[in-house]
């Protein structure tokens, strides 16, 4: 089994998924994880953003802050299957269990949130929120490299996959160091920020950004790259997706525009598969097929500068019953095709 | 090409039993008891350019209008010539008729800014602004542009009233995760700044005393063991600086929140037919309610357009698969796919929408087709205006718009 060796991302093992709002983002996230899971890998996704996304792309009950097996992985060329685990990150919890684990502060952590500071650190202070969230998931990530660790401290991880916020803020959310630096200089939250900082520097993660053939998302993440770039923050791939349908070759298409189509020959060949045809039908399916072929070929352009962009692409489509769990396991295995996991 | 298209159908996702009234845009935009129209919605759903295109077709429509949008694209801002960042109004060259539109990009620590130094004396307001801690929390904290949008539409507001320059205004709201954070951000701010974490903080700043309870005296230190004796040091002299403005800034917040309850108000959701759109969409419909808040209705975007002929996506597939096997009729075969890929698409969206107007009956909606490119000018505002105020679908809104009626 050559699974690792085909895989574009060999030396990555936290994979942060980014994307402007509307164009996938979690969905791209879940189908990686179930990828990432296959040949007998354990792969952790984390969300972060509080909007159970996850739980309900895998249909399974809201999750909590501590990690659950919600999926088997896809399976793998006759090999086993690994397991997706997934983790809801809250800032509240990721709060308290730091305070728990490194100040032993007793009755002053419970004071800690009667006088509102918890409420307080978690959403006023800037900056402290995305360190906890990202504390977190570094701290998994921490257990994933000491193999053969006890059970105790959970589940070892091959890889973990982020469920990110959004493009716009993705360089602010990853780069806590800087975001923080206004507010702490020293001080142990402040060398929190730098260890994870150095994690999310390294070649062990990288930054896949998705992005739907628009202008919009195309520009964002174009703009996403650079701003990742000047924070020295590992970009990965651009995951295209929902993709139109290509079943018409670009010649069918050009005559599609302009109106150039053999309205006879198809009204014939459609009879010819058994199809009552009239003009409703006829004029239906060309007017179709040049709306499609307008959609497209802006579309193409757009294609153009996603592959400008100088890093590796992926290609999912617009499934349009829309994503079930069935749907989840053929994206996973698109990616894995393509040579994302 | 002309197809009839069944009368009962208001658009291309309405193929269903369970259906929404239509919502009428125009009669919304021409009550002149109409003062506030609120867009919003979750991240990524068009709320932004529907709000442009609201305040330029009320404009068109004679009224005279303020638009404050959040975060537009680059080319939507430059359409209505509002690139410069500068957080006022400017005249929007080029509309038609009588009526006026301004526009304005919401730049929010220059709002915070502002506030500060209305409120507090020039020697004080120069100590907060350079405080690190408030360049950091009016720069970066989660919720500042929600709370500052809330803000700069108080100001509007008051403007408005004192000089009678608009007669309404449109807001769109922060791209935020949760629609909800735009109504919960202020109270948020002000319930922190009510706490006793501020009281707290307070406390030794507040002279030699230092009256403090072995509680507070545990907090402090657990605070500075976590984040750093300096950044308590910076928060107090905050806080202290910031004290007399504490009242002035709730009390605005809340008559901001007041006036979104009058009757002035309309609320327009914003979604995408998408499940988790609409989940949003549900969540903030719920709210407005629950904070007696006027809901005027949903807009759907990016929909699918309806197809033209009846063939279902099944016999189409067949029919697909006849041709494949007889193997010389590649284009059909692809129109066929094309054809039942959109009644798919259009099938799960009318799903959707009727799971949504089967929760929310009373929620008038307009449906918005999906257009092949984003904005670039004021003509593509108008388009959007016209598939607002109701024309079926795409192709249509080139003919006279057609009026719904309610």
């Amino acid at each position: 089994m050559s699974a690792t060796s085909t895989s574009d991302w060999p030396e990555v093992d936290l994979h942060v998924v980014t994307g402007k709002g509307g164009t996938g983002k979690t969905t791209v996230a879940a189908a990686l994880a179930l990828a990432l899971a296959s040949t007998g890998k354990n792969v952790l996704i984390c969300e972060v953003e509080g909007r159970q996304g996850i739980s309900q792309l895998f249909d399974v009950p809201e999750l909590p802050y501590e990690e659950r097996r919600i999926a088997a992985g896809l399976a793998g060329d006759g090999g086993r299957a690994g397991n997706v685990f997934a983790l809801h990150i809250d800032a509240e919890s990721a709060l308290l269990e730091y305070l728990a684990m490194y100040y032993k502060l007793g009755r002053a952590g419970r004071a800690l949130d009667r006088f509102g500071v918890i409420d307080f650190a978690t959403t006023i202070a800037p900056g402290v929120r995305d360190v906890l969230l990202t504390g977190k998931v570094y701290e998994a990530a921490r257990r994933g490299r000491r193999k053969g660790s006890s059970s105790r401290q959970g589940v070892v991880y091959d890889a973990i996959v982020l469920d990110a916020p959004p493009t716009g803020r993705i360089a602010q959310f990853l780069n806590v160091n800087s975001e923080l630096a206004g507010v702490a200089k020293v001080g142990p939250i402040k060398t929190q920020a730098d260890t994870v900082m150095t994690l999310f520097r390294s070649p062990r993660t990288a930054v896949h950004l998705v992005t739907v053939l628009e202008e919009m998302p195309v520009q964002e993440t174009a703009d996403g790259i650079v701003e990742l770039h000047k924070d020295r923050l590992p970009v990965g791939g651009v995951v295209v997706n929902l993709m139109r349908p290509r079943d018409l070759d670009s010649e069918d298409l050009a005559a599609a525009r302009a109106g150039r189509l053999e309205r006879d020959r198809i009204g014939k060949e459609l009879e010819g598969a058994g199809l009552d045809v009239d003009d409703d039908l006829l004029d239906g399916l060309l007017a179709e097929a040049h709306d499609h072929a307008e959609r497209r070929a802006l579309e193409d352009a757009q294609r153009r500068l996603v592959a400008d962009l100088g890093v590796p692409t992926y290609e999912l489509p617009r499934l349009p019953g829309g994503v079930d769990l069935g749907g989840l396991y053929e994206l996973a295995a698109l990616l894995k095709a393509e040579g994302m996991a | 090409m002309s197809r009839e298209i069944p009368r009962a159908r208001v658009g291309p996702l309405a193929a269903t039993d369970r259906r929404a009234d239509p919502l009428d845009v125009d009669a919304l935009l021409d009550d002149p008891q109409t003062r506030i129209i609120v867009c919003c919605g979750s991240g990524g759903v068009g709320k932004t350019t529907t709000s442009a295109a609201l305040a330029l077709r009320a404009a068109e429509r004679g009224r005279s209008v303020c638009v404050l949008t959040i975060d537009p694209a680059r080319r939507l801002a430059q359409s209505m010539g509002i690139e410069a960042l500068d957080n006022t109004p400017r005249p929007v060259p080029d509309v038609h008729g009588d009526g006026s539109l301004d526009a304005m990009m919401l730049d929010m620590k220059r709002t915070f800014d502002e506030v500060v130094e209305s409120q507090a004396s020039p020697e004080k307001a120069k100590q907060i602004l350079e405080n690190p801690f408030y360049i950091a929390l009016s720069s970066s904290f989660a919720g500042t542009q929600e709370y500052m949008a809330m803000e700069k539409l108080g100001q509007l507001h008051r403007d408005a009233v004192a000089e009678g320059t608009w007669d309404l205004i449109v807001v769109d709201t922060p791209p935020s995760r949760s629609a909800l954070d735009f109504l919960d951000a202020p109270e948020r701010l002000s319930s922190f700044l009510d706490g006793r974490f501020i009281r707290l903080l307070l406390a030794p700043a507040r002279g030699p005393a230092r009256l403090m309870s072995a509680g507070m005296g545990m907090i402090t230190n657990a605070l500075t063991k976590i984040l750093g004796a300096s950044v308590l040091k910076d928060m107090q002299t905050f806080v202290a600086a910031f004290d007399t403005l504490f009242g002035g800034f709730r009390a605005r917040a809340q008559k901001t929140f007041e006036l979104l309850q009058t009757d002035g108000t309309a609320f327009l959701v914003v979604a995408a037919p998408e499940p988790d759109a609409l989940r949003e969409a549900a969540y903030f419909v719920e709210r407005l309610s629950g904070d007696d808040m006027p809901l005027a209705g949903l807009v759907v975007n990016r929909a699918a357009s309806a197809p033209d002929s009846t063939l279902s996506a099944e016999e189409a597939m067949a029919a697909a698969a006849r041709l494949r096997r007889s193997g010389d009729s590649d284009l059909t075969a692809g129109l066929l796919r094309l054809h039942a890929d959109r009644v798919r698409m259009v099938e799960r969206e009318a799903r959707l929408r009727a799971r949504f107007a089967a929760a929310h009956p009373a929620v008038p909606t307009a449906v918005v087709p999906a257009l092949a490119t984003d904005v670039h000018d004021l003509d593509g505002l108008r388009r959007i205006g016209d598939l607002l105020a109701g024309s079926p679908d795409d192709r249509a809104a080139s003919d006279a718009p057609r009026r719904r009626a309610r």
